[in-house]
């Protein structure tokens, strides 16, 4: 058996574990177009903030290839997959063949089409080793950044800079920051101590124009940068699927086994979507804990084994400056809200569901809400009263807490 | 395997596994000089209610949803035993959002700490289980 991975991040290494957990013999090839041993996308903020190095960002250990008898063609990019003769093509034009094949292409990030964006010299985007480490290049202690997007990505791209330069202005069209995990209350509080850190927000308004070392914005405002960071979302690299026939909606089309449309091809991580059981409805969980599970389901099927991905959940654990965010699931049905302008806590039921929550400061245990999300826990088997409270396993009934803590799980 | 299993009717709610845990885990000889006048940080605590109370620890899961999530390779299993590499984690509180047991804690570093059954302390049974005065705690395969 020849299995062929394309990618080297999450979904790839869970693939890679996934295949050896049912087979120690087949052939595997992971190609992958960054030159990097497999490290950590989310953690080079980390990096510019001295928190990790590039030895311990690894995502798995040096000798993680050769433990599992992995071949890798890094630096090398895929151009198409021609699923009728089981074979891929490579940038040079060779071809490789394979009996099953995984695309872990993960995604890019999206650059609007906005006037005057060639003439700016200092500029990235933030996803991958190589751009924190030309953003670092670009950067003196006398530097102003402007980024826009106040995202995930360039909130976590501006907390690692404070500190580093003079000022950090962060645009963005939404009315709130992180509007992809917060309420408007929540982004607020988050809001209200990124600036205490010295991060300017400028809300409910986009660049028009870019000149060398400007934005114009659409409120006419102008933000003067000497460094520019793209962070306005990202787009899945779906094309060598779509393009050899492969069903897309936003992303790579999956099962529940992870496998494509096409037979033979899985799919797993940013570039693919999966099922949010908390939404009921298919969606891009672009996460990276969502994204090795994928890879290790895709993994385990391809090699013969049976694994089933169907708790999917979008779930967020995140902070900045000390401060502490966690979320999962979907905010819908009654909210219960508690806050004392500092801490934030919401908790989102329906039909006898936790169905979502934000914390944000006091996060303890919140695992504990999360499993009462992903396993559709019956809330009136629990002292909601306690839950509500907090995350604690108190409230669960005793029968409950007997098998939790006293068997094996 | 041997895991850190609890009886909550038969836990006094003492918090000792508390002390004896910190004390492990302080690599301090001397249980006095590593804990008095000092706030614990212990890997398992007590939850308690009323007259209910019961320790709450990591229970090494089969299939550890945490280390599946890790976003830094920090932690990962280790002949059963759910391990944490404390200088490749950066505190990023993704264990905190997946552990469906509240099991993963921060210590003051920031950084994340978690019972590893003392295998790196006492080299036989976890401190905890050794001084729990009521046996509410046991070190056993189930």
């Amino acid at each position: 058996m020849k299995y062929v991975i394309i990618g080297n991040s999450a979904a790839a290494v869970g693939c890679v574990e996934g295949i050896r957990k049912v087979d120690g013999e087949g052939e595997i090839l992971l190609i992958s177009s960054e030159p990097h041993h497999t490290y950590s996308r989310p953690l080079i903020s980390y990096l510019l903030m001295g928190k990790t190095d590039s030895e311990r960002m690894k995502y798995r250990p040096e000798g993680f290839y050769e433990r599992n008898a992995c071949k890798t063609m890094l630096g090398r990019a895929v151009t198409k997959i021609s699923p009728d003769s089981k074979k891929i093509t490579l940038d040079d034009g060779s071809e490789v063949s394979y009996d099953k094949l995984m695309v872990a292409t993960g995604s890019s990030p999206f650059i609007p089409p906005i006037a005057g964006y060639d003439k700016v010299k200092n500029k990235t985007t933030f996803m991958s080793l190589d751009d924190a480490k030309e953003l670092e290049s670009m950067l003196t202690t006398d530097s102003d950044v402007m980024i826009l997007g106040a995202g995930l990505i360039g909130l976590k791209c501006a907390e690692c800079l404070i500190g580093k330069v003079k000022s950090i202005t962060v645009v963005d069209m939404a009315p709130r920051i992180l509007p992809s995990i917060l309420d408007a209350d929540g982004a607020a509080i988050v809001q209200k101590h990124l600036e205490k850190c010295g991060v300017k927000f400028i809300l409910e308004d986009s660049s028009s124009e870019f000149s060398e070392n400007s934005a114009k914005l659409k409120s006419g405002k102008t933000v003067k940068f000497d460094a520019l960071v793209m962070a306005v979302g990202v787009r899945p690299n779906i094309s060598l699927v779509s393009e050899c026939g492969g069903k897309v909606n936003k992303g790579v089309y999956t099962d529940e086994k992870c496998a494509t449309s096409i037979k033979d091809i899985y799919a797993g991580g940013d570039c693919s979507e999966s099922f949010d059981s908390a939404l009921g409805d298919v969606r891009i969980l672009a996460l990276l804990p969502n994204a090795y599970m994928q890879g290790l389901t895709a993994g385990t099927n391809m090699a013969g084994g049976e694994a089933v991905y169907d708790k999917a959940i979008p779930m967020n654990a995140i902070g900045f400056c000390g401060l502490h965010i966690i979320t999962a699931g979907v905010y819908e049905g009654d909210a219960y809200i508690k806050t004392d302008g500092e801490n934030y806590k919401a908790l989102f039921c329906k039909d006898n569901m936790l169905k979502g929550f934000i914390l944000i400061g006091d996060v303890a245990r919140a695992g504990i809400y999360t499993s009462l999300i992903r396993e559709k826990t019956p809330l009136n088997t629990l002292d909601f009263e306690l839950i509500k409270d907090k995350p604690q396993l108190m409230a669960f009934a005793r029968k409950e807490r007997k098998s939790r803590l006293g068997e094996e799980v | 395997m041997k895991r850190v299993y609890v009886n909550e009717e038969w836990c006094l709610g003492c918090h000792l596994c508390e002390y004896y845990c910190a004390f492990a885990n302080s690599h301090v000889n001397d249980m006095a000089k590593a804990l008095k006048g000092k706030e614990i940080h212990p890997n398992i605590r007590i939850e308690e209610k009323g007259d209910i109370s019961f320790a709450v620890s990591c229970r090494h899961c089969k299939d550890p949803l945490c280390v599946k999530s890790c976003i830094s390779g920090a932690l990962s299993i280790d002949d059963g035993v759910v391990r944490i590499n404390r200088d490749k984690c950066v505190g990023c509180y993704t264990c905190v959002l997946v552990c469906p047991y509240g099991a993963i804690l921060p210590s003051p570093s920031g950084v994340m700490q978690k019972c590893e059954l003392c295998v790196e302390n006492e080299g036989g049974m976890p401190n905890c289980v050794m001084h729990c005065p009521n046996s509410a705690i046991v070190f056993e395969e189930r």
